[in-house]
């Protein structure tokens, strides 16, 4: 377990600040308690540190997981965001999708997003651009990358 | 008159050829010189612990002690050292010591150098790799109180010299963690471009569709009075693409005048005229696809 390098942490924040922007800043400065961001075994988790100061005394081999898992680390050194990560993106998202509830159930099995299936997005969102799925309940379904601009989805 | 001739022998031919020549090593040159011969070693030996015989070398042999469940701690041994990391350490430098030696050896037959020791006994061109490592051990060597060797202007180590990696401690200090944090994201966002084309654009674009649907609204409107109806009013269902009550961030109201920016940037803090657009804001509604 060890706490990131300059170099990973700036990768991780890239990849992050693509669904939440600016608000990563509220993620690193808390004012409910200090967290951080922790490697083990080439995946990033976010934990408190009170509970990363338990988990230190457990020996690396035996210690499987802590706090939350963000993504990781693959071997070309590029990170992947996981689903787990979900909890703290979809309160800071900056770009939304809502989808109807017929499109729920493709889309948690793993299917795309169809211009069919989409129910709301939020104004000015480009191309490429990092977005949260939502049910039309407002609860968050996963994220993902809009294939296409609002403006694509009108015409 | 019988004569008995000896059983015929059927030669085989060498199913591999014969063994290459290899040069002798510094201990067998040295053995050579001295006339001493090697004693003839069973490779079984056996083993009264347990019972059966054992390899003498090799895998599972009985001289490896790394591998006892129990050992006695010596007297004159300092009490709380680990035993048995010490005996692993033990074997492994012993390895490694045989593994350098073996190197030396080929180094010496195919007349190289060893990687570590390559460029400090030059011996004809060295390459810019070689230099390097040769310069570097040299500034360590010269290297006493204070008085270290200054760098050129343009010099720069070679690749592969310093640590493989280096880790912040685990708990260390997280306020200042916290600290750097912070600055690398202000970094990050200092960078992204103010204005940011495709938004503009797109909200360019978005302000000119809604400018016409207005305009086709009036259109109807008047159309339909003329024609003795009441307007529709506000019940319009397929009606211009709403603003969206939420604005976050991103973009300042411009109104309906349809210019684009404000000069070079554009602050995410404004809240301008587009608030408070007249008619055809409907907060609550669905957001034509």
């Amino acid at each position: 377990m060890w706490p990131l390098t300059e170099e990973e942490m700036r990768v991780m924040f890239e990849k992050i600040a693509k669904y939440i922007g600016e608000n990563l800043q509220l993620l690193v400065d808390r004012p409910d308690g200090t967290y951080c961001f922790r490697l083990h075994n080439d995946r990033v988790y976010y934990v408190s540190e009170k509970i990363m100061k338990l988990a230190a005394n457990i020996s690396g081999d035996k210690l499987v997981s802590l706090g939350t898992c963000f993504g990781k680390f693959t071997k070309t050194h590029k990170f992947q965001l996981h689903v787990t990560a979900l909890d703290y993106l979809a309160p800071y998202a900056k770009y939304k999708v809502w989808i109807k509830p017929g499109a729920e159930q493709s889309f948690l099995y793993g299917n795309h997003v169809l211009k069919s299936g989409l129910g709301r997005i939020t104004e000015n969102t480009s191309q490429y651009q990092g977005v949260v799925v939502y049910s039309m309940a407002d609860v968050p379904l996963g994220f993902g990358v809009a294939a296409k601009s609002t403006q694509d989805c009108r015409k | 008159m019988v004569v008995q001739l000896p059983e015929p022998i059927t030669h085989l031919p060498r199913e591999k050829p014969l063994p290459r020549w290899r040069p002798l090593t510094r201990w067998q040159q040295f053995s050579c010189l001295k006339g001493i011969c090697p004693k003839k070693k069973t490779h079984l030996v056996w083993d009264e612990v347990s019972g059966q015989w054992q390899w003498r070398w090799g895998y599972q042999c009985t001289r490896d002690d790394t591998k006892e469940s129990l050992i006695e701690v010596p007297s004159n041994a300092y009490p709380l050292e680990d035993q048995f990391t010490k005996r692993i350490k033990a074997k492994k430098e012993q390895m490694a010591k045989n593994k350098l030696n073996r190197l030396c050896n080929s180094a010496r037959v195919h007349k190289m150098q060893l990687p570590s020791v390559a460029g400090l006994h030059p011996i004809g061109n060295q390459s810019k790799e070689e230099l390097g490592r040769a310069m570097q051990v040299a500034k360590v060597s010269t290297a006493s109180v204070e008085c270290f060797q200054k760098c050129l202007s343009k010099e720069k180590a070679p690749w592969g010299s310093g640590k493989k990696r280096k880790f912040q401690p685990l708990l260390g200090d997280f306020v200042a963690e916290k600290k750097n944090q912070l600055e690398l994201l202000h970094v990050m966002n200092s960078k992204k471009p103010q204005l940011d084309v495709m938004q503009a654009t797109n909200k360019q674009m978005r302000e000119d569709d809604q400018k016409e649907a207005a305009k086709r609204r009036k259109m109807r409107q008047k159309g339909k009075r003329k024609g003795g109806q009441q307007g529709l009013g506000n019940k319009r269902k397929g009606g211009p693409p709403n603003q969206g009550g939420k604005r976050k961030g991103g973009q300042p109201s411009q109104g309906g005048k349809g210019k684009w920016g404000l000069g070079g940037k554009i602050n995410s803090r404004l809240r301008g005229f587009g608030d408070k657009r007249k008619g055809g804001q409907h907060p609550g509604r669905k957001r034509r696809k």
